[in-house]
């Protein structure tokens, strides 16, 4: 039997399996995420979410399945995708300034040996715009506080301007203004019809922030709509009932998970996204 | 000879111009290079390519029983190459780590490297003499055809990390993000590293294969500690690299007795030293000196608003200056109180009292604004730098 690719779908994983060693961090995992939809992994720590992600991009050969990109391999369709890492996965004391970092989600489009001009920074700037971030473009990373890091990473995917945005943490740590501009980015990307996968920790805003979930521990456990899939019988299945304060958050608006945010300073203007 | 006579040696005496003009392009290849070994946390793969090339070296005239420049470092660089790539190798299919890794490919060639010169050296092969120059570098060796080969291997390093500067600087920064925006990266990393393999081989003949990888560390190291962009770092490693290796390839040439490789290693060192204590911003001494100054504004801050709290509660009475011993004591309080009465922010009253003046109470109340600690005038650099 041949199966049918959908190449309206942006995102579809058949039969996806990835081990690092001998243990696979991923098992048999199929996922289809439609078209303009906000969807969030969610899992317990060594649940493969990253490695998804990665293995999406093309970063992680698979052990087995193939990952398909509108009916296509990742390699053809590079341009259509967008990918925010984790904060921690670079140096930041690299010696460059905000612009300079958003600027390189041009240099996809640059090819070899071209310079990027004054077209790609004005988008970059306009991205930094987007993330409330343009106060800041001359400043050097190293003096960017996490969440403004964060910014700046994300101004970077959008200045990819693509159809798939694949975010790996993006909430991790950041300040409350933070939280916020990306909540309003990614509603604006929504509402552009783009397709927005985040790997995401805290459980208590799934529901508002999020309209699809995909519950991952190694296994795919469940995924569809919130409102359908975000159950405590699913959530239980997920992260094991040992897990019962994690689980008393989404039910009773216990104290938060996320308790640790940062307090508003409120220096950075508010995030103005507004998607062509 | 004084220092101006010594100077316009470089461009009359042909042997010290020669000399001069190896070291420069030297210092200027290995100081470009050296900033993406260091950004990419590669300091000790020059170690790693210096040791290993030696084997190629003397290899290279065992075949070809040549000691041209060009044939000994084409087998330096062969042999550089496959020392990495073998580090490469073993860092991909085995769990020992990247230092481990360069250890082992350093000790193994350079021992090879040893084994086979000596072997050479006892052959009675008069032809070979002067291979052993390789281990510490020989300046006044130098002749106008090791130049001319220098530079146009230089040459060919520098404008090929022009044309890719894009590539290796998204390359060091984010490999990961280049690989998903189509970037083939490990093509673009073994066109790097080949690149700094070359800018070690390069220097192999002047400063030697033990100490060529401070040329690959050291200059890089220096330029960040004085700008944060990329392309000015590149250019003041490479200045310092050409300044450390002219400075020692003259000083040696010109005295008897000095090894050429360590004095060129002692003159990058000075400027080290120089950057790490006198850099603005990342000095340690200018980081000191802020540090101190910063908490003295602190202190100068906590006494004006321990004033006017206490002011406020007795309705805008002076207070005795034993109140507040407990932030400061001894001299260093009577020292902060004259800052602050100098900036006409309290004045003194009799016995021994101090009262906020109508300044210090407006400083006093914008520092207990919201954000107010923040964006105080009483601090000298604004705290939201460090937010």
């Amino acid at each position: 039997m041949t199966r049918q690719y959908d190449n309206t779908l942006p995102i579809q994983v058949e039969d996806l399996t990835v081990a690092y060693r001998e243990e696979p961090v991923l098992w048999d995992v199929d996922v289809q995420i439609p078209a303009s939809t906000l969807t969030a992994i969610v899992g317990p720590n060594g649940a493969g979410k990253s490695t998804l992600i990665k293995a999406i991009l093309g970063l992680i050969e698979p052990s087995a399945g193939q990952i398909l990109i509108y009916g296509k391999p990742y390699s053809e369709q590079r341009q259509q995708v967008a990918y925010v890492p984790q904060r921690g996965s670079v140096d930041w004391d690299f010696p460059t300034n905000a612009l300079d970092v958003v600027l390189m989600g041009r240099y996809g489009r640059l090819g070899w040996l071209r310079r990027p001009g004054g077209k790609d920074r004005q988008l970059a700037l306009d991205a930094l715009d987007k993330v409330g971030m343009s106060a800041f473009a001359n400043r050097q990373i190293s003096q960017l506080s996490g969440g403004q890091q964060q910014r700046v990473f994300l101004a970077r995917a959008l200045v990819q301007d693509a159809q798939i945005y694949l975010m790996d943490e993006p909430f991790q740590g950041v300040d409350a203004t933070t939280e916020r501009a990306i909540v309003e980015v990614l509603k604006a990307l929504k509402a552009a019809g783009r397709t927005v996968v985040v790997v995401h920790h805290d459980l208590e805003t799934v529901p508002e922030y999020f309209d699809r979930v995909l519950l991952l521990n190694v296994r795919l456990l469940a995924s569809g709509p919130v409102a359908q899939v975000f159950t405590p019988e699913n959530l239980k299945k997920t992260y094991g009932s040992r897990n019962e304060t994690v689980l008393h958050g989404i039910d009773g608006g216990s104290p938060s998970a996320n308790g640790a945010k940062e307090a508003n300073h409120g220096r950075v203007a508010d995030a103005q996204p507004d998607l062509h | 000879m004084d220092v101006l006579q010594t100077l316009s040696l470089i461009f009359t005496d042909y042997t010290l111009r020669n000399v001069a003009l190896g070291a420069a392009i030297l210092g200027i290849v290995s100081g470009a290079l050296s900033t993406f070994a260091v950004l990419r946390k590669q300091s000790l793969l020059g170690d790693a390519v210096s040791h290993a090339a030696l084997p190629g070296v003397v290899l290279a005239f065992i075949l070809t029983g040549l000691k041209t420049p060009l044939v000994l470092m084409v087998g330096a660089v062969i042999a550089g190459w496959i020392g990495v790539t073998l580090v490469s190798l073993i860092v991909r299919e085995t769990r020992v780590k990247y230092d481990s890794a360069l250890g082992i490919v350093l000790a193994v060639f350079f021992g090879l490297g040893m084994v086979l010169l000596t072997w050479l050296q006892g052959q009675n092969n008069a032809g070979q003499s002067g291979l052993d120059h390789f281990l510490f570098g020989r300046a006044a060796a130098i002749v106008q055809s090791d130049v001319i080969t220098m530079a146009a291997l230089g040459g060919v390093v520098l404008l090929v990390t022009a044309l890719f500067w894009k590539e290796f600087k998204i390359l060091s920064f984010d490999g990961q993000y280049a690989a998903t925006l189509g970037f083939p990266v490990r093509w673009i990393d073994t066109l790097l590293t080949t690149l700094i393999v070359v800018a070690v081989v390069l220097g192999l003949q002047m400063v030697g294969v033990v100490l060529m990888s401070a040329m690959i560390v050291a200059p890089a190291a220096a330029a960040r500690q004085w700008t944060d962009r990329l392309s000015l770092m590149l250019i003041l490693s490479s200045t310092f690299g050409a300044l450390a290796g002219v400075g020692g390839a003259v000083i040696s040439s010109l005295t008897s007795g000095l090894p050429t490789g360590p004095t060129i290693v002692l003159c990058i060192s000075a400027i080290v030293i120089v950057s790490l204590l006198f850099a603005p911003n990342r000095g340690i001494v200018w980081g000191g000196l802020r540090g101190r100054r910063n908490r003295r504004e602190l202190q100068q801050a906590m006494l004006l608003e321990k004033l006017y709290d206490a002011s406020t509660r007795n309705n805008g009475q002076s207070q005795p200056v034993e109140s507040l011993r407990f932030i400061l004591s001894g001299g260093r309080l009577e020292d902060a109180l004259g800052v602050l009465a100098g900036q006409g922010l309290i004045a003194p009253e009799t016995g021994d009292r101090w009262a906020l003046t109508p300044t210090g109470i407006e400083a006093a109340r914008s520092l207990q604004a919201p954000g107010g600690i923040r964006s105080s005038t009483l601090f000298s650099n604004p705290k939201e730098a460090a937010l």
